[in-house]
C-alpha cells in the first residue's frame, strides 16, 4: 500500500497525502563518529510518522537534520519536492516547521500565555516599535494572534496555567507548554522530540490523545522521536526503526514489530 | 402571545420567565462564560433567540412533548439553554452527573427512557455511545464541543449548532407548533426531573413541577432580597437540584447573571473575576480554602503572618457581631476597618469573595472556625437546610440570625413538624410531585396530606425556632449498652480538623465505637513537606506513624468534647484505622454529591471492621479500585490499627 504516489489510507480510514519531506541517503559525521548511516525514508502528508530506536541509535540527530538544524555531509532533504538549502532556525520555521525538544526549551520567567505567543511570532508583520507602542497595526495584530493562541490553550486544556510562570509548572506540564508553543507557530510539519521522556502513565495517555488530536483537528503532519515503543506502535502510521544510525526497519506499525532486525536491536544480541 | 405574559398571573413555566425577561431585562447580561481567555457574554434578549433557536431545532428533530432529554456535561450557558428548550417544546430536561461511570448513566437514562441526549464533549458521547445498546428508547445525540468527534458516525449524532441553524431555518413552519407547546404549559406541568444522588440504593428520579421551581425561587429570592444586578458562579454539577434553583430557578425569577467558569481547573480563577455577590459552596469548598490559606500564610514573612494573626484576632472578636449589627465599641470599628483595608479586604478578593452580599453552606454540617473565620472577614456565609424533594429550601438563616450549630428558620411557606422518633418532616409549595415510576417509594416519603419524611433527625430550638439536625434518622442507632449513637455528630468533630478529610464511625450494636479515617492530603502533605517526611503516595503518607499519632491527639481531642454531651457520651471511638485510598464516588463509597454511603462502606471494609473488634494491631486488606476511565485496579495494604484514649463518664460512673 505504500507504493503508491499520492499516498495512502491508514487502518483508522485517513487519507495520506503525498510526500512532505524526503530523506535521501543522509549521512552524518561527527569528526570520526557517522551518527546516522546512509538513511533514507520519506514523511507524508497528514500522517503520524515515528523514528524510534534504543539509545545513542542516532534518533534525535535525524530530527535535528529534519529540522534542518544539521547539515548531513552525504544525501540531501527534499522539503515539498524541493532539495532544501543550508538555513538559519527562523527561516525553518517559516517554512511551517515546528518542534519540541527533549530536554524543555521555554522561557521559564515568562508565562504560559507569553510563551505560546513567541510560537506565533513567525507570523507578525509589525516591526519591535510598533509592537512596543501597541500601536495601529500592531494591536490588531496581537487581537488575532491571541485568538489563536487562546484556541491552543483550550486545545491543550492548559487554560488554568494561563498566566503562571513556567518555572512554577511541574515536568509534564512544561512538555505540554513546549506543544503548545510549537503549536501555535500552525506548523504543517510538527517535529516532537521524545513527548513521553519522564511522564507517568497517565501523563503518557494524555500526551497521546492530544497527538492525536492535533493530527485530527488540525492536519498537522506529525514526526515524533520516542524510544517508549509501546506508545509510538498505539500512536503512529508508520515507524522507521533505527539502530547504531542504520535503518533497520520501516512501515506500519505490525509490520515492524514483527521485524528480527528490530526484535533484536530492543532485546539486545551482539553488534561486531 | 404577549397577553399570556403580563402580570404575575402567566409566569407559570420557565419558557414564560425567559420571554419576561427578554422583554424586561433585554439587554442585561443572562449568561457568561469564559471561554478563550475572555468573558463572553450573552443578554437575556440574546439568551432567549439562542433557546428559541435550539428548541426549533428540537422540533425538526421530532421530540415530542414528555420525552426525556438527558442533558450531561459540565456548568456550560449552552447547556442551561438545553434544558430550558427542552421545556420549550413540552419535553423534560433531566441533567445528569458529568462525572457518573457509564454503568451509572445507563441506570438513570433507561430509568427515565430518554429519547435525546445533549452531550458537552466528547467524552459524554463516547459514555452514551458505549451503553446506547442497552437503551431502548434512546434516539439521538446533540453535542456542544465538536473536538475529537468530526470523524464518528454522523447517522445519530448532530452538532448543537446545526440543530439551532436548522431551528433557524424552520423558523417560519415551526414557530407556531413551539407557541403552541407553550401555551399549553401550566403551573402543574413538569419542569424537571433530577436524580437523587441516592446514598442507599439506587438513585431515585425526582420529578419537580413548574409551581415547584417557580414558587421556591419566588420566595427564596425574596427571603434573601436577591437583585437583578446579582451575579452568581454556576460551578456545581447541574444534576443537582440546588444548581438548577440558583442557575434557573432563581436567575430566571429574578434576571440575574450566571457565570459559568472555564474548566473547573479555573473555577479559583473565575471566581476570583467574576466576584460573584451570590454564592453558594459545599461545606467542603470552604474548608479547602481555609485550608490553603493558612498553608499560604505559614509561608508569608514574619512581619506579615504577624499582621494578619493580629487582624484575625480583632476579626474573630468583633467581625461577626459587626455583620449582624450588634453594637461594637469605636475603638474595635476603627481596628476592624483598618484590617478591612489591609488584610480583609485582599483576602476576600483573593478568594473571590468582595462583593459576596449572600453566601450559602449546606449538605453537611460545617465546623464552627470555618464559619466564623468567613463570617469574621465580613461575609454574610448563612447555613441553609434542603433537599431535592423540597426543590431546595425547607430551613435558612435570615440575616442576623446566623449560627454554625442550626440549619435556620422554615423559609416562606414551609411547614415544619418532628415525630415522636425525631424525623424531621415538612410540608411546602416545593414539595415535589412523585419518584418517577416509583409509586412506593413516593408513598413511602410523601404522605396523603402532603408530608414529606427528611430522614434526618433533629429538634426545633425553644425560643428561637432555629432547626437543629442531629443525624440522618436511619443512621442513629444504640450501643450495645444501648446508648444513642449518632455517627455523624462525631465524625463532623473529627472533619473540623484539618487533617481529616472525610471519615465513618462504626458502632451501632457494637460494645464500643470505631472509625475509618482519611486523611487530607493538602494539609497532611504540607505538614509533610515541612517536616521533611518523604513520601511517595497517598497511601505511605496516610500509613507514616507520624500521621496517626496527629491523627490519634485529634481522635482524642473529639472524644474529650464527645465525653461532655451526657447523651453521646458513649460515641468515643476507642479504636481507629486510617484508610489506605480516599473514599470515593467512583468506587461507590461515596455520592456523586460526596456524601458516605455506609452500608456500601461496610461491606467492602468488613475485613478492616472486623480487625477493629477483634483486638489486632494491623490488618492486611486488598481492595478494589476503580479509575476515572471505568478500568479497575487492586492496592493492598497492611494498616495499623490504633487505640485512641477514651474519657469515663463522671455521671455514669457515679451511678455505677
Amino acid at each position: 500500500m505504500l507504493d503508491q504516489a499520492d499516498g495512502y489510507l491508514t487502518a483508522d480510514g485517513r487519507q495520506i497525502g503525498p510526500v512532505v519531506m524526503e530523506m535521501q541517503n543522509i549521512t552524518l559525521r561527527f569528526g570520526g563518529v557517522e551518527a546516522i548511516k546512509d538513511i533514507s525514508f520519506d514523511i507524508r502528508e497528514g500522517e503520524v510518522r515515528a523514528i524510534i530506536g534504543p539509545n545513542g541509535a542516532g534518533k534525535s540527530s535525524m530530527l535535528n537534520v529534519i529540522s534542518g538544524f544539521y547539515v548531513p555531509q552525504e544525501g540531501q532533504v527534499l522539503y515539498k519536492g524541493v532539495p532544501r538549502p543550508q538555513m538559519r532556525p527562523y527561516q525553518v520555521a517559516r517554512q511551517g516547521i515546528a518542534r519540541t525538544f527533549q530536554n524543555i526549551a521555554l522561557f521559564e520567567g515568562m508565562s504560559v500565555l507569553d510563551n505560546v505567543m513567541t510560537g506565533r511570532l513567525t507570523h507578525m508583520k509589525t516591526g519591535m516599535f510598533a509592537q512596543a507602542f501597541w500601536k495601529g497595526r500592531a494591536e490588531k495584530e496581537e487581537t488575532e494572534n491571541r485568538e489563536v493562541a487562546e484556541k491552543i490553550i483550550d486545545f491543550l486544556e492548559i487554560q488554568a496555567i494561563r498566566k503562571t510562570p513556567v518555572s512554577r509548572l511541574p515536568y509534564g506540564l512544561k512538555k505540554r507548554v513546549e506543544l503548545a508553543r510549537a503549536l501555535a507557530a500552525e506548523p504543517e510539519l510538527l517535529l516532537l522530540d521524545e513527548p513521553m521522556a519522564g511522564m507517568n502513565v497517565e501523563e503518557k495517555e494524555d500526551m497521546s490523545r492530544f497527538i492525536l488530536s492535533m493530527n485530527d483537528e488540525f492536519g498537522t503532519t506529525i514526526a515524533l522521536i520516542e524510544h517508549d515503543m509501546g506508545v509510538v506502535m498505539d500512536l503512529s502510521d508508520r515507524v522507521v526503526v533505527m539502530d547504531y544510525g542504520k535503518k533497520i526497519g520501516d512501515g506500519t506499525p505490525d509490520e515492524v514489530r514483527n521485524n528480527q532486525a528490530v526484535i533484536d536491536a530492543y532485546l539486545g544480541v551482539s553488534h561486531d | 402571545m404577549a397577553d399570556t405574559l403580563n402580570g404575575a398571573a402567566g409566569l407559570v413555566s420557565v419558557p414564560a420567565l425567559l420571554h419576561r425577561n427578554a422583554m424586561k431585562f433585554g439587554s442585561a447580561p443572562a449568561y457568561r462564560e469564559k471561554e478563550f481567555g475572555i468573558w463572553q457574554s450573552w443578554t437575556w434578549e440574546q439568551t432567549c433567540e439562542e433557546v428559541e433557536a435550539l428548541a426549533l431545532g428540537l422540533l425538526d428533530m421530532g421530540v415530542n412533548e414528555g420525552d426525556f432529554i438527558a442533558v450531561i456535561g459540565r456548568n456550560r450557558p449552552y447547556l442551561y439553554w438545553s434544558m430550558m428548550a427542552a421545556q420549550m417544546v413540552g419535553a423534560i430536561p433531566v441533567p445528569l452527573y458529568q462525572d457518573a461511570a457509564a454503568e451509572e448513566m445507563a441506570y438513570t437514562m433507561g430509568h427515565c427512557g430518554a429519547r435525546f441526549v445533549i452531550a458537552g464533549d466528547q467524552e459524554q458521547v463516547d459514555k452514551v455511545l458505549d451503553i446506547q445498546d442497552g437503551l431502548d428508547t434512546f434516539e439521538a445525540m446533540i453535542y456542544l464541543d465538536p473536538r475529537g468527534l468530526r470523524k464518528y458516525d454522523h447517522t445519530h449524532l448532530t452538532q448543537y449548532s446545526a440543530v439551532q441553524d436548522a431551528g433557524r431555518a424552520k423558523r417560519a413552519t415551526l414557530e407556531p407548533e413551539m407557541k403552541a407547546r407553550i401555551a399549553k404549559q401550566n403551573y402543574d406541568s413538569i419542569c424537571v426531573m433530577l436524580y437523587t444522588s441516592g446514598t442507599t440504593g439506587k438513585p431515585k428520579g425526582v420529578v419537580l413541577s413548574n409551581r415547584n421551581v417557580i414558587e421556591t425561587s419566588k420566595s427564596s429570592s425574596e427571603f434573601d432580597d436577591l437583585r437583578q444586578s446579582d451575579d452568581i458562579l454556576a460551578y456545581l454539577p447541574m444534576a443537582w437540584v440546588g444548581d438548577f434553583i440558583f442557575s434557573v430557578g432563581q436567575a430566571l425569577w429574578t434576571g440575574f447573571c450566571t457565570n459559568c467558569p472555564e474548566s473547573a481547573d479555573t473555577m479559583q480563577l473565575d471566581l476570583r473575576e467574576i466576584g460573584p455577590t451570590y454564592y453558594f459552596a459545599p461545606p467542603r469548598v470552604f474548608e479547602t480554602q481555609l485550608t490553603n490559606v493558612m498553608i499560604r500564610m505559614e509561608d508569608a514573612s514574619k512581619s506579615k503572618r504577624r499582621l494578619f494573626d493580629y487582624f484575625m484576632g480583632i476579626a474573630r472578636n468583633v467581625g461577626p457581631s459587626i455583620l449582624d449589627g450588634k453594637p461594637v465599641s469605636l475603638l474595635d470599628r476603627i481596628k476592624y476597618n483598618l484590617g478591612e483595608l489591609m488584610i480583609y479586604g485582599p483576602l476576600k478578593n483573593t478568594l473571590g469573595f468582595s462583593r459576596v452580599r449572600v453566601g450559602y453552606t449546606a449538605g453537611e454540617a460545617i465546623g464552627p472556625e470555618i464559619f466564623d473565620f468567613y463570617r469574621s472577614l465580613g461575609i454574610n456565609l448563612k447555613q441553609l437546610y434542603g433537599q431535592t424533594e423540597a426543590t431546595v429550601f425547607i430551613t435558612a438563616q435570615p440575616d442576623g440570625e446566623v449560627r454554625s450549630d442550626t440549619v435556620g428558620v422554615t423559609c416562606p411557606g414551609v411547614e415544619l413538624k418532628i415525630e415522636d422518633n425525631g424525623e424531621v418532616y415538612y410540608r411546602s409549595p416545593g414539595v415535589f410531585v412523585e419518584y418517577y415510576k416509583n409509586a412506593e417509594s413516593t408513598a413511602d416519603t410523601k404522605d396523603a396530606e402532603g408530608w414529606v419524611a427528611t430522614g434526618d433527625a433533629g429538634f426545633i430550638e425553644e425560643g428561637t425556632g432555629h432547626l437543629r439536625i442531629i443525624d440522618r434518622a436511619k443512621d442513629v442507632g444504640k450501643t450495645a449498652s444501648g446508648a444513642l449513637f449518632a455517627p455523624k455528630y462525631v465524625e463532623n468533630k473529627l472533619k473540623f480538623f484539618p487533617n481529616i478529610l472525610e471519615t465513618v464511625v462504626f458502632g451501632n450494636d457494637r460494645a464500643q465505637c470505631t472509625a475509618f479515617i482519611n486523611i487530607d492530603l493538602t494539609a497532611v502533605g504540607n505538614w509533610a513537606e515541612r517536616n521533611n517526611i518523604a513520601y511517595a503516595s497517598y497511601q505511605e503518607l496516610a500509613g507514616h506513624p507520624d500521621v496517626l499519632s496527629t491523627i490519634q491527639s485529634h481522635v482524642e481531642e473529639v472524644n474529650a468534647s464527645v465525653a461532655q454531651d451526657e447523651m453521646l457520651s458513649d460515641c468515643q471511638v476507642h479504636r481507629f484505622v486510617v484508610l489506605h485510598k480516599q473514599l470515593d464516588a467512583d468506587d461507590g463509597e461515596l455520592t456523586r454529591t460526596l456524601k458516605v454511603r455506609r452500608r456500601i462502606i461496610e461491606e467492602k471494609f468488613s475485613d478492616i471492621i472486623d480487625a477493629l473488634y477483634d483486638g489486632s494491631t494491623e490488618i492486611s486488606t486488598t481492595t478494589e479500585v476503580t479509575y476515572e476511565d471505568g478500568r479497575k485496579g487492586a492496592i493492598s495494604a497492611t494498616l495499623e490499627i490504633r487505640e485512641a484514649a477514651v474519657v469515663a463518664v463522671a455521671a455514669k460512673l457515679a451511678a455505677e
